[in-house]
């Protein structure tokens, strides 16, 4: 059996958030674009779903580092805003671990929701979209290396 | 306890991924649905399309659990054609059983397929024993899910006086409990389970974050605003807090979530056939989840008779995805009876 790794919750020193919203946004928008056209690339998120979210725009921000994500999706892929319009159409605000406990599937969205944790803004029902698009990937099964067993 | 006497975990799949999740964590069955207005859970992005249907129905049978496909909202005028062509795709495809509340559906399914199994939903209201043996009688129901607003005595009551099976809910969000008669969603949007299959669906619902406030409109009727440290909970009517009496509260329903961890060894001697877990919104990892803990409890029961304990584990983990973070026996407790 892989044992699983379990994400704590936490939340980063202020100075962090400050620090990190002056730095250029582009290193971390470029490799969250990266990771979803990959995901795109493999044919885990399908055709059907991608057309909903063509030409909608989306920001990401991580409230304890200072990290924002403008970026849209265009012809199926995921693009980069670089001159965003002032209102995104959805908003997704949460601190790193939120993010991390969902990606890892170790929270629910709604519980992080509930406890005030993940904050969800703009087109409610795009929002919805997004999470049940997301909830329905069937991730590949990550090969079991000898290091995590036991 | 003997095992035969334990209820059925009967679990909530709105993604393959959440199916799958509900069957290696120990559910006996599944229940989900289509991705259209035949069920009442018809979000953007949720349930099955007949590809992923097939692969879940082939997942759960293969390793004996059972698969239940929910269509339970009402014919609308017009479109019958829809909900009995759900029907027959259900009976095709081989599903368990099939989770029906329209009477007109439900005649249709007895008449055209005899050997299909038929559940009452829970949106079919049915809260007394006359109802549910009604059902039996006209359309062959072998099991009805009651609604949230009977205790426990008068859930017994039921199960004395008939022959179906009858299932209840043991865990999940809360709402008025009314099922199938509830018009709160229709009094905000013009839509409700019933008609469209959601309630208060999300294209009315517009969260506003101001610096330490959330406010929440649906259908631009204020329904809530909450502090910053304040549990929120989903954009109903029924959980919104309105000014009543010079006095601003939950007038109608605070946001909770069910849980008869306390009472099982009850609702098992009373002889409740199956145990539902609401959430089909809910992504894998609640269903993962809530479906671990539910188990280790009925095999806990089934297996210590009469030292049944709640662990405070399972506990924990239920009250941390339960909406407005809080949990309850809902009607099944009423002391004041």
């Amino acid at each position: 059996m892989g044992k699983k790794i379990s994400i704590p919750k936490f939340q980063l020193p202020a100075i962090i958030a400050r620090i990190g919203g002056k730095l250029p946004q582009w290193p971390h928008t470029m490799t969250l674009i990266a990771g979803l056209n990959a995901t795109v690339k493999m044919k885990l998120l399908p055709v059907e779903s991608l057309s909903v979210l063509e030409g909608r725009s989306f920001f990401v921000e991580v409230l304890d580092t200072g990290g924002k994500a403008h970026f849209t999706c265009r012809d199926g892929l995921f693009r980069p805003l670089f001159s965003p319009a002032q209102t995104p159409d959805l908003a997704f605000r949460a601190n790193l671990s939120a993010f991390m406990q969902l990606l890892a599937r170790q929270e629910d969205p709604d519980t992080l929701f509930f406890n005030r944790e993940l904050s969800i803004e703009g087109d409610t029902e795009l929002g919805l979209y997004v999470k049940n698009m997301l909830d329905a990937v069937e991730w590949p099964q990550l090969p079991k290396l000898p290091g995590f067993s036991h | 306890m003997s095992r035969e006497k334990i209820p059925q975990l009967i679990c909530p799949a709105g993604s393959l991924p959440a199916l799958k999740a509900a069957i290696d964590n120990g559910a006996d069955a599944v229940y989900l649905g289509y991705k259209n207005d035949t069920n009442a859970r018809n979000f953007a992005g949720l349930n099955f399309d007949e590809k992923a249907m097939r692969e879940g129905i082939r997942y759960a049978q293969s390793r004996g659990r059972h698969v239940l496909l929910a269509i339970n909202t009402f014919a609308q005028p017009g479109r019958d054609a829809d909900w009995q062509r759900a029907v027959d795709g259900a009976a095709e495809m081989g599903v368990d059983a099939v989770i029906l509340a329209d009477v007109g559906l439900l005649d249709y399914a007895a008449r055209r397929h005899p050997d299909l199994r038929l559940h009452l939903s829970v949106q079919g209201s049915a809260t007394s024993y006359e109802a549910v043996n009604f059902a039996q009688r006209e359309f062959g129901v072998r099991r009805a899910v009651l609604p949230r607003v009977l205790t426990l005595a008068q859930v017994e009551n039921v199960i004395t006086n008939t022959s179906v099976e009858i299932e209840v809910f043991g865990f999940g969000s809360l709402c008025v409990m009314n099922e199938g008669r509830c018009w709160l969603s229709s009094y905000a949007t013009g839509e409700s389970p019933n008609t469209v299959g959601a309630c208060s669906p999300a294209k009315y619902v517009k969260w506003e974050k101001t610096p330490g406030q959330m406010t929440t409109r649906l259908n631009g009727i204020l329904i809530d605003r909450f502090d910053d440290n304040e549990a929120a909970g989903y954009p109903t009517l029924c959980k919104g807090r309105f000014e009543v009496g010079g006095e601003t509260y939950y007038a109608l329903e605070e946001p909770t979530s069910l849980n008869v961890l306390e009472i099982l060894p009850d609702i098992a001697r009373i002889g409740v056939a199956a145990i539902k877990i609401e959430g089909r919104q809910r992504s894998p990892t609640y269903v993962a989840q809530v479906t671990k803990n539910m188990r280790a409890a009925l095999d806990a029961l089934a297996r210590e008779e009469g030292q049944y304990r709640v662990e405070a584990a399972w506990q924990s983990e239920l009250s941390k995805v339960s909406e407005g973070s809080q949990v309850t026996l809902g009607a099944y407790s009423r002391p004041w009876r």
